[in-house]
């Protein structure tokens, strides 16, 4: 079921010839798709984790109403079917939307920024659900030891805390990245799919897949494939290294 | 003293607070409540008649059938699965666990092709299919293959999680007391870990029900043949359908919430019988 599917597209990719195979990623819409997918990834996954690492901190260390219905919240994009996240952040994002009429610069729809938008949105759980445990775990003693020893509280934050949640933040930077990287649903319906402005790689895999160019498409897969087995093997040593401290 | 020495209180408190409001409100909140709304936009009456469609009614078939595919399949091999890797001495366990992320890890469009490759028409095993007449690509084998591949990691990593937490010993003990293999699987294990398996189903349900990428390279999105719902949804909006788009959306929507509650629930559920175990 996992192994024979990814034997194929490798044989698939291999036969390609090399040449061919570099010529196929290496045109401009192959080179700006991927560019687009990587550095967008890259970018959402950065937001994704600041603004997770805030909101597991809201969620674990203070009261406030509304805290569980928020909580519960967070998963909304892991249930939530990416068409229906497509339609409506298009919906939102589009110049008569509630976001994009305010102002003619939040009119996102069909640009890469609404690209960033929608994978922000699909990837937004996963730093939230790597670092609320960790930081749940945390021994209130060793802040304390740390408080009693002279530290700031900035200091035991930089110094104490912010060192434990180094694993946890990175786990749920690579997930989100790995999410972000290959999101098709939503992505395909806001972005308008412009070659050389928000065609994503998924995207031109599924372009060349309707052109019958079953090579083409399949080089691309292969880049796509390589990142997210280098993704979980990087997410497998941060588990270790995890492992080995708690 | 101890309450000053604590990172975060003071200043930093509603200040933090507020960023991580505001952040789930405009982030999560503003896109749930524009579906409600839109899918109102032409009136009540409006609703129904997009939903009533035949189109509507096929799409939601045949979302049904690749659901109930993807659970039926995963329950058990996730079950069989997780057993193997946490109860015997297989040769390769650790690829085994990274490969059976790598269903979550991989873009959708790209586990789609790889079917097509495999059982397209000039894929590996495409003309053997063509001798015995069967169908995959394009056809709702196709279709539940896809949900089933994207879905294939959560019941199974929610089984591995719990084995390994409860540990051997019930079983070890069952054992020594004459069961038979069969017997501490059927008595022990299945009944431990069974809220893990609910749990998993339910993950799996929710990821089932909104597959869009890899199923549509492998349905065709052939209309009232292979769309299925979230295929729906994306032709409509693309067809300026605006309402209807969001009259099917409506109710995913809230099955995503369901699945939200049901997990939450679960997870309390399962704590507490956990508990009572021990």
């Amino acid at each position: 079921m996992v192994v024979l599917p990814l034997a194929a597209v490798v044989v698939k990719a291999s036969g390609a010839g090399v040449s061919d195979a570099l010529r196929s990623v290496s045109g401009p819409i192959a080179l700006s798709a991927l560019g687009l997918s990587f550095g967008g990834a890259l970018l959402t996954a950065a937001v994704n984790t600041v603004m997770g690492t805030i909101v597991a901190w809201a969620l674990v260390r203070y009261e406030f109403p509304g805290k569980s219905l928020m909580n519960a919240l967070v998963d909304l994009p892991f249930a939530l079917p990416t068409a229906v996240a497509g339609i409506t952040l298009s919906e939102l994002l589009s110049p008569r939307g509630w976001v994009g009429a305010v102002h003619p610069a939040l009119a996102a729809s069909f640009s890469p920024a609404g690209v960033l938008v929608a994978m922000t949105f699909v990837s937004m759980p996963f730093v939230v659900r790597a670092v609320q445990p960790v930081l749940q775990q945390l021994e209130p003693e060793v802040e304390e030891a740390a408080a009693l020893l002279g530290a700031r509280p900035r200091q035991v934050f930089g110094h104490v805390i912010l060192p434990s949640l180094r694993a946890a933040m990175l786990t749920g930077f690579a997930l989100s990245f790995a999410r972000s990287v290959g999101e098709f649903g939503s992505v395909v319906i806001i972005s308008g799919n412009i070659p050389l402005s928000t065609l994503t790689a998924p995207v031109l895999i599924f372009q060349r897949l309707e052109e019958y160019d079953t090579v083409g498409a399949t080089v691309i897969a292969t880049v796509m494939l390589a990142a997210s087995i280098l993704t979980l093997a990087a997410i497998g040593l941060l588990h270790r290294e995890r492992g080995q401290h708690g | 003293m101890a309450r000053r020495s604590r990172p975060g209180e003071g200043a930093a408190r509603p200040v933090v607070i507020g960023v991580a409001v505001a952040w789930l409100a405009v982030a999560l909140v503003l896109p749930f409540v524009s579906v409600f709304v839109a899918a109102f936009a032409d009136g009540v009456p409006a609703f129904f008649a997009a939903l009533s469609t035949p189109e509507v009614r096929h799409a939601a078939l045949l979302t049904c059938l690749a659901v109930l595919a993807a659970l039926g399949f995963n329950v058990v091999f996730g079950v069989v699965a997780a057993y193997a890797v946490e109860r015997t001495r297989l040769p390769g366990r650790g690829v085994i666990l990274t490969l059976l992320d790598l269903p979550i890890a991989v873009s959708p469009v790209v586990a789609g092709l790889m079917f097509l490759l495999l059982y397209g028409r000039q894929g590996w095993f495409g003309p053997l299919l063509e001798t015995m007449d069967v169908r995959i690509v394009f056809a709702l084998p196709g279709i539940m293959l896809a949900t089933i591949f994207v879905t294939l990691p959560f019941v199974a990593k929610e089984v591995v999680a719990l084995l390994r937490e409860i540990g051997t010993a019930e079983e070890e003990a069952a054992r020594t007391l004459g069961a038979s293999k069969a017997q501490t699987f059927l008595h022990i294990v299945l009944p431990n870990i069974r809220w893990a398996v609910f749990y998993g189903s339910i993950l799996t349900a929710a990821r089932a029900l909104g597959e869009f990428g890899a199923v549509s390279v492998l349905s065709g999105n052939l209309i009232g043949k292979t769309q299925t719902m979230p295929l729906y949804i994306e032709q409509a909006y693309v067809n300026y359908q605006t309402t209807a788009a969001f009259a099917a959306a409506l109710p995913l929507t809230l099955l995503a919430v369901l699945t939200i509650v049901a997990q939450k629930a679960l997870a309390r559920l399962g704590r507490r019988n956990g508990k009572e175990n021990r």
